[in-house]
């Protein structure tokens, strides 16, 4: 093996290719050779240095010099001065920018990483990172120490529940579809993370896509399942390649394929990419995607792990439901139970969104209450303003109040609340969302993606969007909250899955603890956040205003009239409440009325 | 997915598309992706094609043109429409909505005079709003084709779009 005496790495991303990465890499190369230094440097092809917006990039070791922003007519040079003569060549050097991660920072307060323990910590392409982190030890010690029963059975004893939302029993779910006497067997992983401002699974995927793999591996062990299938949605096309990546340097290793590990369990997985449908997050509707059928749901029983894809069992979890059993196995199930409230064990991720000054994905213990979350782990509210709601388990979960924050974080306690536990989204409010215009808002997108299939969900969502609107647009009559109720309650009762079941929630959750704004829109025709356009009109306060002119010009309709350097006045005929003048005005002279 | 149609011939995709995942049923979904990326939507000749290519009773693969034109108007991604050279995909979930998405969509809306899924009559712009892209805290998020902007606030639009050709 050769020795060399320094190493390039060339970025050779998409962006840094387009800005003539391997034009630098091969002029690195011809100068090396005419300068004689070929044998003593080596020079490398590799992914991602730094942001590849000042591409192309590259690294020098051992000094651990980055470099940017040269061309192909800059190579002599830079090799000269940094290869010949020793000189770090400024010019081109990278200014270190401290990376921020947005979405998962350094560890939080109360925070307990079980499933995101490895995401940004490992590098997801390459397998021995993950092997490195104790990757597939738990896949060893089921295969050699464990029967497939006693597998289900440190399940069952971890407490683990489904992670998807529902939180039906793991390891229950696993027995069933062990003892189902049919073949072949599949394992499906729901990786159709659709909730709004739900993206824990993305950065499981993106970030430790092997402890998904493992965990369906060992699944597929426990139910005697030989074939399995990803199915993510088409929004997330950097989990689809990661997964891919990972798959086949799982098979290249013979963590998948024909005798894993040397046994004569066989396992393999495929990666399906959804269209766009949020419905194919329900189980039944997703395996439908898989066999290239429209999302449809169809009736359950029977369920997917007596009759699921291609009418065969069909053990389904969703991606952080499989990524805590790798660690379930290697830790044992006492330690996992030891986490959490007595009927919701180990952790839960959140992405945490909204008006709070720390939002991004964080894992808390179950049993930690709302009030730590939102106040100590996301930091509390913004901008010094109320607390006003927090939306937990997506657009059919529900809004709760102040009076919940102290609940622990529980399966059974959140529902009882009139919310659930969901995937996993958390929107927190202040006091500037108006609670009708959220309800409309969920309604509008719970309308928008049914899928047709069941007449309660189809017309039922829609004509309770139609209520909804009508009260924001400052129509509401009387017995309107009434019809809303009776609706809501028909729409939950009949639809066929849970998302007509389940799409009603928002609405009857914020009827029943804001129900005084509802009845301020349809009586006072009046809009107490001072959000719904019609209900609000906007004033200039006369003492503040300098008469500088700038909101009349900025008007798109001329509403706004006054001499210079005297208060103007906004016209409330022909004002359309765009909210423009209040934008560009210098000394916040404009007021929101309701 | 800004390719315009005539520099494909459709059954030369159709057929790279059915190579890359296969001749049964489930490969329906994957292939009318694929052609969905090539020309920006699935063109009907498209479906006649994958028909004619797919269907093989003798393989027990039956398939009507009315299930590939049912999947294609079913799922989001897919488009039974022709579509601008660049699609802009406006993120309208909540988490964005309460970050001040509305003044980003009621710009776009008024930048553009486009209402949702309309196309520019020049077919330069097509603005769609999308599913939430998990990009959340960043938001408001927009998606011009491949390319993501995070933070987006109402003045930035103009500096975004003119960026496009």
């Amino acid at each position: 093996m050769a020795f060399y005496r320094s190493h390039v790495l060339v970025c050779v991303d998409p962006q840094c290719l387009a800005k003539g990465a391997h034009e630098i890499v091969d002029a690195l190369q011809d100068e090396f050779v005419a300068q004689g230094l070929i044998d003593e440097i080596q020079v490398l092809e590799t992914s991602r240095i730094g942001g590849c917006s000042d591409g192309p990039e590259m690294m020098v070791y051992p000094e651990g010099v980055h470099y940017h922003g040269m061309t192909a007519d800059d190579v002599p040079f830079l090799v000269e001065e940094h290869f010949l003569k020793g000189r770090i060549v400024e010019r081109f050097r990278e200014v270190v920018k401290p990376v921020v991660d947005e979405e998962l920072g350094p560890l939080r307060p109360k925070e307990v990483r079980v499933v995101l323990r490895n995401c940004g910590e490992i590098d997801p392409n390459n397998i021995e990172d993950y092997l490195a982190a104790d990757g597939y030890q738990a896949l060893g010690k089921a295969l050699f120490e464990m029967t497939p029963d006693k597998v289900i059975e440190e399940v069952i004893n971890s407490g683990l529940r489904g992670r998807g939302g529902a939180g039906f029993p793991a390891g229950k779910k696993w027995a069933i579809t062990r003892q189902v006497e049919d073949n072949p067997k599949y394992m499906i992983c729901n990786a159709d993370e659709g909730d709004p401002g739900a993206f824990m699974n993305r950065r499981v995927l993106e970030g430790d896509p092997h402890s998904v793999i493992e965990g369906m591996i060992i699944g597929g062990y426990a139910v005697g399942a030989s074939y399995g299938y990803i199915y993510c949605r088409a929004e997330y096309p950097v989990a689809v390649e990661t997964l891919n990546i990972a798959i086949k340097q799982a098979r290249e290793f013979g963590f998948l394929g024909n005798n894993i590990l040397g046994t004569d369990f066989n396992f393999d997985l495929e990666v399906r990419v959804g269209a766009g449908a949020f419905v194919c997050g329900e189980e039944t509707a997703l395996m439908a995607s898989i066999m290239g059928k429209r999302g449809e749901p169809t009736p359950r029983p029977p369920f997917p792990s007596v009759r699921g894809v291609w009418g065969k069992p069909s053990n389904n979890n969703n991606v952080e439901t499989y990524s805590n059993v790798p660690q379930i196995i290697l830790k044992g199930a006492p330690w996992y139970a030891s986490m959490g409230t007595e009927r919701s064990k180990g952790t839960k991720t959140f992405a945490v969104g909204g008006n709070v000054v720390k939002p991004g994905l964080i894992e808390v213990p179950m049993g930690i209450s709302l009030r730590e979350i939102i106040f100590e782990v996301a930091g509390g509210i913004k901008d010094g303003k109320k607390f006003k709601a927090v939306q937990t388990g997506g657009p059919m979960g529900g809004c709760l109040t102040e009076q919940h924050l102290d609940l622990p974080l529980d399966y059974e306690a959140l529902t009882q609340a009139g919310s659930m536990m969901g995937s996993g989204g958390l929107v927190v409010m202040d006091e500037t969302s108006c609670m009708v215009d959220i309800a409309r808002f969920f309604m509008d997108f719970t309308q928008a993606e049914s899928c047709g299939k069941c007449t309660p969900c189809r017309v039922g969502t829609r004509r309770i969007l139609e209520l909804l609107q009508k009260i924001c647009d400052g129509l509401g009559e009387d017995g309107d909250i009434e019809k809303l109720e009776n609706l809501c309650h028909e729409v939950a009762r009949n639809s066929l899955c849970g998302l007509g079941q389940g799409a009603p929630t928002p609405v009857l959750s914020t009827l029943k603890h804001f129900r005084h704004e509802y009845e301020a829109h349809i009586y006072e025709k009046r809009c107490p956040a001072k959000v719904c356009r019609p209900l609000i009109r906007y004033e200039i306060q006369a003492p503040t205003c300098t008469g500088c002119t700038v909101c009349a010009r900025n008007c798109p309709v001329e509403a706004i009239s006054g001499e210079r350097r005297q208060a103007h006045h906004i016209n409330a005929e022909t004002c359309i409440r765009c909210g423009i003048c209040m934008q560009v005005c210098n000394f916040n002279a404009i007021a929101v009325e309701s | 997915m800004t390719v315009q149609t005539i520099d494909h011939d459709v059954v030369s995709v159709v057929q790279a598309a059915i190579e890359k995942h296969g001749k049964n049923r489930d490969a329906m979904i994957p292939v009318l992706s694929e052609i969905n990326h090539v020309f920006g939507y699935v063109p009907r000749e498209a479906i006649r094609e994958v028909r004619k290519q797919l269907h093989d009773p003798a393989r027990q693969v039956h398939i009507a043109e009315s299930q590939l034109y049912t999947l294609t108007s079913f799922y989001d991604m897919l488009s039974t429409k022709p579509r601008g050279r660049h699609v802009i995909k406006f993120c309208e979930n909540a988490p964005c909505h309460v970050v001040g998405g509305k003044a980003i969509w009621d710009g776009l809306r008024e930048k553009l005079s486009l209402e949702n899924g309309e196309t520019t009559p020049d077919n330069k712009w097509t603005l769609v709003t999308t599913s939430c892209l998990g990009l959340c805290s960043v938001g408001p998020v927009l998606l011009i084709d491949d390319d993501m902007y995070g933070n987006v606030t109402p003045e930035q639009i103009s500096e975004i779009l003119e960026h496009y050709e």
